[in-house]
């Protein structure tokens, strides 16, 4: 038991660190630890977490926990949860404090004007990589464009666009 | 970055560890299908923790480094605001309800799979989150549309790793020192 504690600690404290992009660029490298190093799940449970952990609300790095959970219980969901959170959210906070520190300094400053154009395709490109994932149908479509001028164009709480979202497809209208 | 000075500016509000917990819990308990939309929405037109381009700067930062780029921000808010504490409170707060909402759903998962109501309703949910993250791109895009190698970077970044579907590190370990030289040089 504690070997797989450790293990899962040790595999999931590495995927933090490496997860330039957030959870969706260690998928694959998460995979291939959990089925194939470890043995601890087949494929079809593997893609059954994942989809599960996208349907719960929160980060998109849940199934982690799930993982965890699945494999070693209580003990395993609470190693598996600080281990993919914990290092890089350690890192960004001593990143923070040095990115401060440089507050006035002019290379920090170019750093930062130039970063921005780099997050904003990153967030473009995640936003079509998710449109295409989810709208496989015209009514799907639709409801992707809708929300994104309503939200665009209004303060609307996103809660109040996710729900007329999920009532339309319980609907079944158009799928 | 965000340090800004006492009574200047009047709009913007400076969390307690209190509530930094309590709007993370929240953003973590309504985060469906992605919780950046809900983050921005918060952050910047609700509460008003930080305006629009701080925003904009605290997730270029965040989404450089490697993690979920919400834990990130929640890490990055909380020792922006207090310290060590904050972070803390601001991390448990995200992921304390959807830890558990994830297990529960683990554990119910059964049941439901092989519901077409539940399929479809996912599917639409599905949906109207891939819409809000379409918002929230054009809304951090905006301030930048006069600025054409902003511009420029922007779509390269988004044709390398969306259409492409080019490796991350790679691709940041070019594009963001152009990006940076690039502004330097012309100086916006």
């Amino acid at each position: 038991m504690n070997a797989t504690l450790t293990a899962l600690a040790v595999m999931f404290s590495q995927l933090s660190l490496i997860a330039f992009g957030g959870g969706n660029t260690i998928l694959p490298e998460m995979h291939r630890q959990v089925t194939e190093v470890h043995h601890w799940l087949t494929d079809a449970d593997f893609a059954a977490l994942f989809a599960l952990a996208q349907a719960a609300p929160g980060p998109n790095m849940m199934v982690a926990p799930l993982i965890g959970w699945h494999v070693a219980g209580l003990a395993g969901m609470l190693v598996s949860t600080v281990a993919i959170f914990g290092p890089s959210s350690i890192l960004t906070a001593i990143a923070l404090r040095l990115w401060r520190r440089f507050k006035d300094n002019p290379w920090r400053r170019a750093v930062q004007a130039g970063l921005v154009p780099v997050s904003v395709g990153l967030v473009a490109a995640s936003a079509l990589l998710i449109v295409r994932a989810a709208d496989r149908t015209w009514i799907l479509v639709a409801i992707s464009a809708g929300v994104a001028l309503v939200a665009t164009r209004t303060r609307l709480h996103p809660l109040w666009l996710l729900a007329a979202g999920a009532v339309i497809g319980w609907s079944g209208f158009g799928q | 970055m965000v340090a800004r000075e006492e009574g200047t500016e009047t709009e913007l509000a400076t969390p307690t560890i209190g509530e930094l917990f309590r709007g993370f819990l929240v953003l973590g308990l309504t985060g469906f299908g992605g919780v950046l939309p809900l983050a921005h929405h918060m952050i910047v037109e609700r509460r008003r923790w930080l305006d629009n381009a701080e925003f904009t700067e605290l997730l270029g930062l965040c989404q450089f480094l490697p993690g979920g780029n919400i834990i990130n921000l929640a890490a990055a808010i909380g020792m922006n605001f207090r310290g060590i504490p904050g972070a803390v409170a601001a991390l448990v707060g995200l992921i304390a309800a959807p830890t558990g909402i994830v297990i529960v759903l683990g554990v119910v998962y059964a049941r439901f799979q092989s519901d077409v109501h539940v399929v479809h309703m996912f599917a639409g949910l599905a949906a109207a989150a891939a819409g809000l993250l379409v918002a929230v791109a054009v809304k951090i895009a905006l301030p930048m549309r006069r600025r054409p190698i902003a511009v420029g970077i922007a779509v390269l970044c988004l044709i390398a790793i969306a259409v492409l579907q080019w490796p991350l590190v790679p691709t940041m370990l070019v594009l963001a020192p152009l990006s940076i030289a690039l502004t330097r040089k012309i100086g916006a």
